[in-house]
């Protein structure tokens, strides 16, 4: 495997762009590493490490500064036709025409890429059978779910049968049962054929499932090698810890984040998993809150990664310690019965049911199209409600929606907030379309830029921040009015490792102030964050539960410790057969 | 069947070309707002302009303030009525006519004062005073022709009559070349075409090469084998079949409808108009190429082809009677070039000397636009872009 050709190389390329202030940015900085035929290899890194910069180099979209990139031994910038001719390529949101339907879409890349028609028949059978996308030829690209167009798009790229395929971060906004499906895809593709394949990823799940990774940050290659050896690089510095029966995972995570030596600390499967530079100090800390420590826990990539990034990028301290409001079942915040939602005939909600209590971490869970996004806008009195009932902070939606709305916080998926405004301006609007004023209005934004780490940027123009920071302000504008619940809508998607991380604990802290969180994802490994969640599918509650109850649905006897992950897909196929 | 497969496998660009030609159509028919833009608005704007916009002066409500009962300030009286530019409304006393025109319910007051006839009886000059509503000039002075008119129409009844003594030395007989009605409507139809043309061919082509950018499919095309050149033919080619669309429905509907002549032939206009949908097409293309973004391009589009098109054309205001600078200013605007055609061919005809001229120019513009779009059409990513 070592031995195969190589697809696609780097030798010490730089690419540069103009910056706005007229200076410029370095996006890669000497880069060399390669990608061999017959393997995948991972690009990996967070947000900003030069991850398109690199895939669009390999494609021919840009030409490098200085240094050299060959695509299957060819110049991807003299030769850039017979380079396009041999290479599929996937840019971010799948580049499909979403006004055209699967098979026009797929008519036009395969007359743009010369495909000869008499061999259209049957690759496009082919193609539309691995996509599972048969049944639906006639449907709008638009209309599809975010997996269907990855899986488009990908079916798109594949065409002309490539030698190399580059695939930019495709599984963004894809839920995790299509994310699995890809990668059988991708997996056949490179046994069969030989092909060369990289993806460029946030995922460090997926990462892990490359054949060779290379990690990526701000520009520099850190490291390239099978996920696997980097995992090894850990080993006796990742431990476990079963928190004492009664304590709640997120509060041990918390105390070992603030370990000095921690470099990563998650929740993973009801336990606190850390890596650390001393391992000693983590089991002090564990005995003393009677935890059960695990030691020689096999390193994942995800814990190698974060070693390698630790100490690249500054981590901001999040406030507060001590729980205001101990979550009880008589203490409700938003109470659901029978919500039901229809568009024309279609029931995107069908009677759910649920209660969250005050001050949880509740996670509303599911893969597109299973009506999360809809529940969650009729809970912020964002659209209507078709039937049944729902109570926010004791305010009826349906007859006191403007009093119910005054007690919620809402963060929505997309940066919402005035790009051309600073970031005080920000704050300021949204703090007075609150009804805050005067002095109340300047303590109320001291609070939040001093929370946030804001103090240093509050004259920033908000469109000009780093995407942490936007972020950041987001969440600030949404906690202006200390609203009694606060709604984020996917905040984590598209966001990288570091990022998610910090802001886990963001929310963690606001939680433990006795603001009551509803959120959406679809990183099921953050579920374990929740303290209890919402699991649903085809517009019906799948499950509901604490992270450890929805576990145990999963648990069999080949299977001890399932993920959240494992779980969902269990359910979700078994929904499927039902139906 | 195969044997045309065949022969569009030989030509790889051909079968490229029609493949993203086929799209650009999908997309046209099934976004309605691109028809709407292409083909409903120069329907409704010809029949705005030809009903609604007139540049002429109709049926205007004149106060007339008659202090003299006698015959010749009757006939007066008379004149005006009979003409089809006035509606007499009668005022009791000067102050009653200055309500009336405070109240928007005349536009001018004619006071025919009691000197009229007894002026007149001595053979000396016998004054009438004319107010004038003077809030949008050009009306005034319109409306003030008219009055002079209908006082010479009264004076030679009188002479007719034999009432008058002496007939005026020297008469002008006017006689007006090319639109004798005096109508607008035939002067603002040609103008209008232009119009049409601009939107289309500007704004339109500039916001869907911009949307590309916006929603990522661009990339997904670049790194394909089609070449900047079928891009740009296949981007073209529907957008000049609806400009045309366009075209030929505004001016069909001002033949028909509203009785505008065409005089030139219509394959000049055919010609002309793709000269001048082509240079459109052309400046469209180059502003999506630089902007990329639709809200700028829009943007752009207005700023740079709309408005010139508007102001700067003659399409509404004669450039004739404009300072210098704009007149200077105003032969880059493709639209000016056209307007002059297009009225040259509605109202006077194919006159070689005028649209040989109209038609160099344009077809230079065309060309210099195009081959800048060609330029900026690149199968990669511009510079700036991280």
């Amino acid at each position: 495997m070592i031995d195969a050709p190589a697809a696609l190389s780097f030798d010490g390329v730089t690419r540069s762009f103009p910056d706005r202030h007229g200076g410029r940015t370095t996006a890669l900085r000497g880069v060399t590493w390669l990608a061999r035929a017959g393997v995948v290899t991972g690009l990996v890194g967070p947000d900003g490490a030069g991850k398109t910069t690199a895939l669009r180099l390999a494609a021919g979209l840009l030409t490098p500064d200085s240094g050299a990139v060959r695509v299957l031994d060819l110049d991807p910038v003299a030769q850039v036709g017979v380079v396009r001719d041999r290479i599929g390529y996937m840019p971010q949101r799948f580049g499909l025409y979403e006004d055209l339907t699967v098979g026009e879409n797929l008519r036009l890349f395969a007359d743009l890429q010369g495909v000869p028609h008499a061999a259209r028949p049957d690759r496009f059978a082919q193609l539309m059978r691995i996509a599972g996308l048969g049944p639906f030829l006639d449907r709008l690209a638009g209309r599809l779910s975010g997996g269907m167009k990855q899986k488009l798009g990908l079916a798109c790229a594949l065409l002309k049968e490539p030698d190399l395929l580059l695939l930019d971060e495709p599984s963004v906004g894809v839920d995790p049962v299509s994310r699995r499906e890809l990668w059988k895809i991708i997996d056949g593709l490179v046994a069969g054929r030989g092909i060369g394949v990289v993806v460029a990823t946030a995922y460090l799940d997926e990462a892990e499932r490359c054949g060779e990774v290379v990690v990526l940050d701000r520009g520099e290659v850190l490291a390239t090698g099978a996920p696997a050896g980097f995992a090894a690089q850990q080993r006796g510095r990742v431990l476990e810890l079963e928190p004492a029966p009664g304590e709640p995972p997120r509060a041990l995570q918390v105390a070992c984040a603030e370990l000095p030596g921690t470099i990563d600390s998650t929740i993973r499967a009801g336990r606190v998993r850390v890596v650390t530079a001393s391992p000693p100090r983590v089991e002090q800390l564990a005995a003393a809150r009677g935890a059960r420590s695990h030691a020689g826990v096999t390193p994942s990539f995800e814990d190698a990664f974060m070693a390698q990034l630790a100490g690249r990028h500054e981590r901001l301290p999040v406030g507060r310690r001590e729980r205001a409001v101990e979550p009880a079942a008589d203490d409700v915040a938003v109470r659901v019965r029978d919500l039901s939602k229809r568009f024309g005939a279609f029931a995107a909600v069908r009677s759910v049911s649920f209660d969250v209590r005050r001050g949880e971490i509740f996670g509303l869970l599911g893969p597109n199209g299973a009506g999360k996004t809809t529940t969650f806008r009729m809970l912020c009195g964002l659209t209507s409600i078709s039937d049944g009932e729902a109570t926010v902070a004791g305010r009826d939606l349906r007859r006191a929606g403007r009093l119910a709305r005054l007690q919620l916080g809402y963060m929505a998926q997309k940066f919402s907030l005035y790009g051309a405004l600073s970031v005080v301006e920000n704050l300021r609007f949204f703090g007075r379309a609150y009804g805050l004023r005067g002095r109340r209005l300047r303590e109320r934004i001291q609070v939040g830029l001093e929370e946030f780490g804001l103090v240093e940027r509050r004259d920033d123009e908000a469109g000009r921040l780093p995407a942490g920071y936007k972020q950041r302000l987001a969440m600030a504008a949404a906690l202006l009015h200390e609203p009694a619940i606060l709604f984020l809508d996917e905040p984590t998607s598209g966001v990288d490792p570091l990022a998610r991380r910090e802001f886990w604990q963001r929310i963690n802290a606001v939680a433990l102030g006795g603001t009551t969180v509803v959120v959406t994802t679809h990183f099921l490994e953050e579920a374990e964050f929740c303290d209890r969640m919402l699991i649903m599918a085809r517009g019906a509650v799948l499950a509901l539960g604490t992270p450890d109850e929805i576990r145990t649905l999963a648990r069999t006897a080949a299977h001890p410790e399932p993920s959240i992950e494992d779980a969902f897909i269990l359910l979700a196929e078994r929904q499927g057969d039902a139906a | 069947m195969s044997a045309r497969r065949g022969w569009l496998v030989a030509r790889p660009g051909l079968g490229r070309t029609l493949g993203f030609l086929r799209k650009e159509t999908l997309q046209i028919v099934r976004d309605p707002s691109s028809i709407a833009l292409a083909l409903v608005m120069p329907v409704v704007l010809t029949f705005l302009f030809g009903y609604g916009v007139s540049l002429d002066a109709e049926d205007v409500p004149i106060a007339v303030v008659l202090e003299d009962p006698g015959d010749a300030a009757r006939d007066l009286v008379a004149s005006l009525q009979g003409s089809p530019q006035f509606e007499v409304v009668r005022a009791d006393s000067m102050p009653a006519a200055e309500r009336l025109v405070r109240e928007h319910r005349a536009e001018a007051v004619l006071r025919i004062r009691r000197e009229l006839g007894e002026g007149l009886a001595a053979g000396g000059p016998a004054p009438v005073q004319l107010l004038l509503d003077g809030v949008d000039s050009n009306r005034a002075r319109l409306i003030g022709s008219y009055v002079d008119a209908a006082i010479g129409r009264a004076a030679a009844i009188r002479r007719l009559r034999g009432e008058a003594p002496g007939v005026p030395l020297v008469t002008a007989v006017p006689r007006t070349w090319f639109n004798p009605a005096l109508r607008s409507t035939h002067f603002l139809v040609p103008g209008l075409v232009a119009l049409v043309m601009t939107l289309t061919g500007i704004l339109l082509t500039a916001l869907v090469v911009a949307r590309e950018w916006e929603r990522g499919t661009m990339e997904a095309v670049l790194v394909t084998p089609l070449r900047p050149g079928e891009f740009l033919l296949a981007k073209l080619l529907p957008y000049y079949a609806l400009g045309m669309g366009g075209m030929l429905l505004a001016s069909g509907i001002g033949v028909t409808v509203f009785g505008v002549p065409l005089r030139g032939s219509f394959a000049a206009l055919f010609a002309i108009s793709s000269l001048f949908l082509l240079a459109s097409l052309g400046l469209g293309l180059v502003i999506s190429s630089s902007v990329r973004q639709q809200f700028v391009a829009a943007q752009a589009s207005i700023l740079a082809g709309f408005l010139p098109a508007f102001f700067l054309s003659g399409l509404l205001f004669d450039l004739g009677s404009t300072p210098p600078a704009i007149r200077v200013i105003s032969h880059v605007v493709p639209a000016r070039w056209f307007v002059e055609a297009s009225h040259t061919l509605f109202m006077a005809g194919d006159i070689g000397a005028v649209l040989w001229r109209d038609a160099g120019v344009l077809a230079l513009m065309a060309f210099v636009l195009l081959a800048i779009a060609r330029r900026k059409t690149t199968t990669r990513l511009a510079e700036d872009r991280a």
